[in-house]
């Protein structure tokens, strides 16, 4: 059955958000959402915004903190409905949710990276 | 009388379940930490939002881009972004302390001590983090 295989590639994107989110997003969070705006540190220009986005090895790395999260969410979000709220009857809508969310939210990071 | 369970049935007998609560993780502290553990996948992709505005933004132009920085400062923003770095790093801190279990390193037929492993890991993330931030503030 289809779902049996790929149950074990969902939890290997599932650990690998997970060591992605844990190494990156506290020092992104913390920068660009707390200490830029309360301390007043100026962020990077447009210009300068931009021209570090655009480099290849940038670009990658953004795709990388954009979609492994989102697969770590959708798969850690799922079992915790799954447990906390005991909905087994909505399983089929939760799982389109979380990994269509996922999967929507990697395609929007292609489309952005590509753009830029 | 005779018990129902020890009696014999045709089809799988029917368990007693008795229903549990939907509060049942509130009742004790560790269950609550892993319910607590489990919600930060929501922060985690709040952040990927945050970046994915961002980087539409960049796309967009300069005036975009003021938008957007003028959006992080506003006191909603701002609280929610706070609340969710402590979430996030809740999520490094069980992570790391977990993958030392999930990989166990062998040197000369002996097992490397989890706490050796988990300091590394640590070290590895204190110098990314440095790395990164210069990187992230334009340095």
């Amino acid at each position: 059955m289809a779902r049996r295989q790929l149950e074990p590639f969902l939890w290997a994107l599932f650990s690998a958000g997970g060591v992605v989110a844990a190494l990156f997003i506290p020092v992104h969070l913390f920068l660009w959402g707390v200490a830029v705006p309360v301390t007043g540190i100026t962020p990077p220009s447009y210009a300068a915004a931009l021209a570090a986005a655009q480099h290849p090895a940038a670009r990658l790395y953004l795709l990388a903190i954009c979609s492994l999260p989102l697969f770590h969410w959708a798969h850690r979000f799922r079992y915790t409905l799954y447990d906390g709220l005991q909905v087994k009857h909505l399983n089929e809508i939760i799982n389109t949710f979380c990994y269509g969310g996922a999967i929507a939210g990697t395609a929007a990071a292609v489309y952005l990276l590509w753009r830029i | 009388m005779k018990p129902r369970a020890l009696a014999h049935t045709p089809y799988h007998p029917r368990w007693y379940r008795p229903r549990v609560s939907t509060y049942w993780w509130l009742h004790q502290w560790s269950y609550a930490r892993f319910v607590l553990r489990e919600l930060t996948s929501i922060f985690v992709a709040w952040f990927v939002l945050l970046t994915l505005f961002g980087l539409r933004a960049l796309e967009r132009g300069p005036a975009a881009y003021a938008a957007y920085l003028a959006w992080l400062r506003r006191p909603t923003v701002v609280a929610i972004d706070a609340i969710s770095f402590l979430f996030v790093l809740f999520h490094a801190v069980t992570w790391f302390s977990l993958a030392p279990r999930a990989m166990v390193l062998r040197v000369g037929g002996k097992r490397v001590p989890e706490k050796v492993i988990a300091g590394a890991i640590y070290a590895v993330w204190v110098v990314i983090s440095v790395v990164l931030g210069r990187f992230l503030l334009g340095g």
